[in-house]
């Protein structure tokens, strides 16, 4: 079984995902209700912090697009953070730099939220 | 010093359900370590395993937990081909689109992903259809000198 842990916290008007294990088509869901549950309370700016992260596939790439328009309609973002390099060399096979902003620390990522206003 | 076996295979029958993706990743990574290669591409390979399964439970058999998944590896030094064979139904992934990722998320086209990053991530892919209405994908990998 992957073992996959999905946390969700709030830095100011920030929310921050933190994924933990392995990312798969299996545990995918549990990430896609986090973001349902954000659309539900209408938080669009989000941080996911990567840092105990140790695997993804397409599936897990996959739930990112999947949201990252709607919150960037409400003026929010899906900013990454923390990410380890076996892990971003993934989304940057994918082309995903070119579209997503990439934090090595999270606290940088939350700021960028605060310059936008 | 490590010993790595210059000739195996293994082989792997497992059913199309995503909780056993961790499961087939396992058995890559065991038998990928085994062939020596760097932990990078142990990575890639399992990684492309993954999306080649994922792409067989989602659309071969459409979610479906009962259908088979047959693994076979085979390793004969430089070469590590495994090969991954289904009942369900045809997949031609030539008619899956090299993705753009920006018209792939406003469209909020998701799936597609996993064709594309498979051919990125290994040496050859090769998709065929078998007697018995079955489907094979081989992935191969050279190990480097």
């Amino acid at each position: 079984m992957a073992e996959f842990n999905v946390n969700l916290r709030g830095v100011g008007s920030v929310s921050v995902i933190d994924v933990k294990g392995y990312l798969d088509a299996h545990t995918a869901p549990e990430l896609e209700n986090i973001f349902n549950k954000l659309l539900d309370e209408r938080q669009f700016k989000v941080v996911v912090n990567f840092n105990e992260l140790k695997y993804i596939s397409s599936a897990g790439l996959g739930v990112f697009m999947a949201y990252v328009e709607t919150m960037r309609e409400n003026k929010g973002d899906i900013k990454f953070s923390n990410m380890k390099e076996n892990v971003y060399n993934i989304f940057d096979l994918l082309g995903f730099p070119i579209l997503y902003e990439f934090y090595k620390e999270e606290k940088e990522a939350v700021h960028k939220f605060g310059d936008q206003g | 010093m490590n010993s790595y076996n210059k000739i195996f295979e293994k082989e792997l029958l497992i059913k199309s359900k995503t909780d056993n993706l961790a499961v087939i990743r396992d058995f890559i990574k065991s038998a990928a370590d085994q062939s020596g290669f760097s932990e990078d591409t142990v990575g890639k390979i399992i990684l492309a395993v993954d999306e080649a399964c994922t792409n067989i439970i989602k659309h071969a058999y459409k979610s479906s937990p009962e259908g088979n998944i047959i693994i076979k590896i085979k390793f004969n030094d430089p070469k590590f081909s495994i090969s991954i064979t289904d009942e369900g139904s045809h997949f031609d992934p030539n008619k899956v689109p090299e993705p753009n990722l920006r018209e792939y998320y406003k469209e909020k086209r998701v799936g597609g992903l996993g064709v594309f990053l498979i051919k990125k991530l290994m040496d050859e892919v090769n998709y065929s259809t078998l007697s018995g209405n079955k489907n094979q994908v081989i992935l191969v990998k050279y190990l480097p000198n």
